[in-house]
């Protein structure tokens, strides 16, 4: 009993004990504080990475791609349906994009990827990222609401304002060529997308037939043709003239595009105001050129011009820099990847969105039974970005072990302190000891009095850890008011907000440490104070 | 009344049957030979070498001698709040400077009644919670607790005797020194001692306030039948006493009883 008592009044009357609380309590609520952003950032980084991946994805070796995919997706469905919720077959293949900005061209490397967006989205978010579906904003101010309602599926159509720009710049275009004709002159900068007639009349013709499928039910042509780029197979002329004659110059051109944002604007911090703006150079409704290779033996390069429907942002960067989608049946038919005569198409990969992850490894070692792996290889996402993943686990399991060094600096606190009280009452532990409290007793005092200070510490650095994480976008306004300098700055992560995710388990375990901490730093002034002579302790002065 | 004289080696069962103890209550505590000495870097200092004693029931016992004699040594031997090097102390018939540290323990809470020179009082609780330490230290947290309105009056009780129920909430530090060594004396017979151990009670307090304490003891001895073994400089409050001894180089020697 007594030592309780003692307990609550040493610690209401000892004030340097609350030197150890606000020690327990800071590194508590850092590491609170801590943990719950990088699980933050973390989850929303694993979000990202996943982003544009499905959860397993079925990779032919070959860019060449098998046929009938079909065949493949009811193999699958054969060997693990039941843990399966989307499957969609797409082709993947290297390729170059080419745009032109201030009458200069730029070229990118990319990844094209042909999609059927609405089987895309069901394997995974699209439509998210998508530019039409999201509302522009620059701080807190909304620039520009969604353009199109989520319930919309995600297809290869344009938004009007998309048609609108599109109609403009052809509209300029055509006036800007009939002023200038006959004249060979450059195209004026202002004018970025170039002009289909204007520039298969010149050098291209040759290397890119399916530049001029602009008109939308010439599919046979195509079909005819795609499978043999390297002979100009057909009279040139007699399409751009139908071209020229019938069809609408501001319509889209078959190829259709989601482009990385990365990939076709770039931030430009404006010198005055120093705040970052950032720069389109294609946008919706442009059109842009994309080199890729065929699927025959030897590969040929080809080119085809294709309009940009919508620019995609999912947040990681190497995505967004890298990533265009494109219409799946135009990519078949311009890689060659339609059989000439069954008319089946070839597929590179399957990307297989799984009921339920956790069963992923089961899956795959299902796929790879199935799937010779030489011809396949099937990998989850997180195998996939792997290093990536590593690399921010690593990250936080190293944040996490130098701020548990944090708590233990605040232990070493309570060991100083507590060795302190109780050379400050020695004297009252022999009057305890001559009243007959047993050894064990006047350790306890010292080992529950370690324990309060640890759940009195945690307890309070769990409430303002929580408070922190719960205020922190205020907290960081306020500093960023304070400072005059930008904490979080949005244009370097991606976030509107810094991410928080605070779990049950995480906070137990820190304040369940810092008391554990609290408890053993007690230990050895505890030991001491119980092993004291009473004799001896009762002369001390 | 009696001379003890040093004996060396009394072997431990005759003091009964002493044709000048034959009238007297049964010795209750009783010192055999007891030998202490403090080791001090290389040399020792020897305190007490060879003491012989025997506390009858019921008396009130003055322990004399220089400072520096060893007064407060031989206190606490008896009080088990040390071990001696040599010799025995029992208890009745029992021994128990021998026994675990428990039950020494045990012993100090329920047979031994601790007063200081310095009172010793714990700073942080208020006169009350001092008074109840002894009782706190002997039950457990729900023990105290079932038991705990009957524990305060006992001390509220034990307080009013010495005279301080007005100040019961009160920090020692609020306190005067011969408020403090009631309170000291309060604490040490609430949890009813055999024995109440007194080391210069007054040695601290001016005459006037040491001489209440000496009644208090004196009436205690006198009503209650107490125990008191009582160490003290001041031959004049050693004449109080029943029966006083000396001690003088490490012995105990007779003196001649005032009363
Ligand atoms: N821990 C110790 N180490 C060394 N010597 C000690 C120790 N404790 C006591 N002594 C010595 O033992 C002797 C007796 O001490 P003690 O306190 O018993 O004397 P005392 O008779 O009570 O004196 P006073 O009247 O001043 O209280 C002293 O000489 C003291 O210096
Ligand atoms: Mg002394």
């Amino acid at each position: 009993m007594y030592k309780l008592l003692l307990c609550l009044r040493y610690l209401r009357t000892r004030y340097i004990a609350l030197a150890c609380i606000v020690s327990v309590t800071l590194g508590v609520a850092t590491m609170i504080v801590v943990n719950s952003v990088m699980a933050g950032f973390s989850s929303e980084m694993r979000d990202r990475i996943h982003g544009l991946l499905a959860d397993v994805v079925l990779e032919s070796a070959s860019i060449d791609g098998h046929p009938d995919p079909e065949a493949h997706m009811a193999r699958i469905r054969q060997v693990c349906g039941d843990d399966i919720e989307a499957m969609t077959p797409t082709v993947e293949v290297y390729g170059m994009l080419s745009f032109q900005y201030l009458g200069h061209w730029i070229t990118r490397p990319v990844t094209l990827i042909g999609i059927d967006p609405e089987g895309k989205a069901k394997v995974g978010p699209l439509k998210e990222y998508l530019d039409s579906y999201r509302e522009i904003t620059d701080g807190d101010t909304v620039v520009r609401q969604p353009l199109r309602d989520v319930g919309v599926p995600a297809g290869w159509t344009l938004t009007p304002e998309a048609v609108a720009h599109r109609e403009a710049v052809k509209l300029h275009e055509l006036q800007y060529y009939r002023e200038q004709d006959g004249e060979t002159g450059r195209i004026d900068p202002s004018t970025i997308v170039e002009q289909p007639g204007g520039e298969t009349r010149t050098a291209e013709r040759e290397f890119d037939p399916s530049e001029f499928d602009t008109d939308e039910p010439g599919e046979e042509n195509v079909a005819d043709d795609a499978p043999t780029f390297d002979e100009p197979p057909f009279d040139p002329s007699k399409l751009f003239e139908d071209e020229i004659e019938e069809v609408d110059p501001t319509a889209p051109l078959r190829g259709r595009l989601f482009v990385g944002s990365g990939l076709v604007s770039f931030p430009q911090e404006d010198p005055q105001t120093g705040k970052v703006k950032t720069i389109v150079m294609v946008r919706p409704g442009d059109d842009v050129k994309i080199s890729t290779v065929t699927s025959g033996r030897p590969p040929d390069t080809i080119h085809f011009n294709a309009t940009v429907c919508d620019v995609f942002k999912s947040g990681m960067s190497e995505y967004d820099s890298s990533l265009v989608f494109c219409n799946l049946e135009y990519l078949q038919e311009v890689r060659g990847m339609l059989h000439p005569e069954t008319g089946t198409r070839s597929i590179t990969t399957i990307q297989i969105k799984l009921k339920d992850f956790k069963d992923a490894d089961e899956v795959i070692a299902k796929l790879r039974e199935a799937f010779p792996p030489g011809m396949w290889s099937i990998q989850t996402w997180e195998e996939k970005q792997g290093p990536l993943l590593a690399a921010v686990e690593v990250e936080s399991a190293i944040l996490n072990v130098l701020l548990f060094l944090i708590i233990a600096v605040a232990g070493f606190g309570i060991l100083a302190i507590f060795f302190m009280i109780v050379v400050e009452k020695t004297r009252d532990i022999g009057i305890l000891k001559a009243l007959g409290a047993s050894s064990r007793g006047v350790m306890s005092i010292f080992l529950g009095y370690g324990l309060a200070l640890g759940v009195v510490g945690s307890g309070a650095g769990v409430v303002m850890g929580l408070l922190f994480v719960a205020y922190i976008n205020e907290i960081e306004d306020v500093i960023t008011w304070l400072t005059g300098r930008e904490v979080f700055d949005q244009t370097i992560y991606y976030f509107p907000a810094i991410p928080t995710a605070v779990s049950v388990g995480m906070v137990l375990w820190v304040s369940f440490g810092a008391m554990l901490i609290a408890v053993l730093a007690s230990i050895l002034p505890a030991r001491r104070a119980a092993s004291l002579h009473p004799v001896e302790a009762l002369r001390f002065e | 009344m009696t001379t003890e004289t040093p004996t060396l080696d009394t072997p431990p069962d005759v003091s009964d049957d002493r044709p000048d103890t034959l009238a007297m209550p049964k010795p209750q505590l009783t010192c055999y030979a007891l030998e202490k000495s403090y080791r001090k870097a290389d040399h020792e200092v020897p305190v007490l070498r060879g003491v012989d004693l025997e506390v009858r029931e019921g008396e009130f016992l003055s322990i004399v001698g220089q400072s520096g004699s060893g007064k407060s040594t031989l206190l606490h031997l008896m009080g088990l709040l040390d071990a001696p090097d040599v010799g025995e102390i029992r208890l009745g018939d029992q021994r128990i400077d021998d026994l675990p540290e428990r039950t020494l323990d045990e012993l100090r809470n329920h047979v031994f009644g601790f007063v200081f020179q310095f009172y010793h009082l714990l700073p942080e609780l208020s006169l009350l919670e001092n008074v109840l330490s002894p009782l706190m230290i002997r039950l457990s947290l729900l023990g105290y607790w079932r038991k705990r309105k009957e524990l305060r009056e006992q001390a509220r009780e034990m307080i009013a005797k010495v005279g301080l129920d007005h100040r019961l909430s009160h920090k020692p530090r609020e306190l005067s020194g011969g408020e403090m060594q009631r309170a000291a004396i309060a604490r040490a017979l609430v949890s009813k001692p055999r024995i109440l151990l007194a080391d210069e009670p007054t040695g601290n307090l001016d005459g006037e306030t040491g001489r209440e304490i000496m009644d208090l003891l004196a009436d205690l001895n006198d009503r209650e039948k107490l125990t008191i073994v009582m160490v003290t400089h001041d031959a004049a409050l050693a004449r109080e006493a029943d029966r006083t001894l000396e001690l003088v180089k490490g012995r105990l020697v007779g003196q001649a009883a005032a009363a």
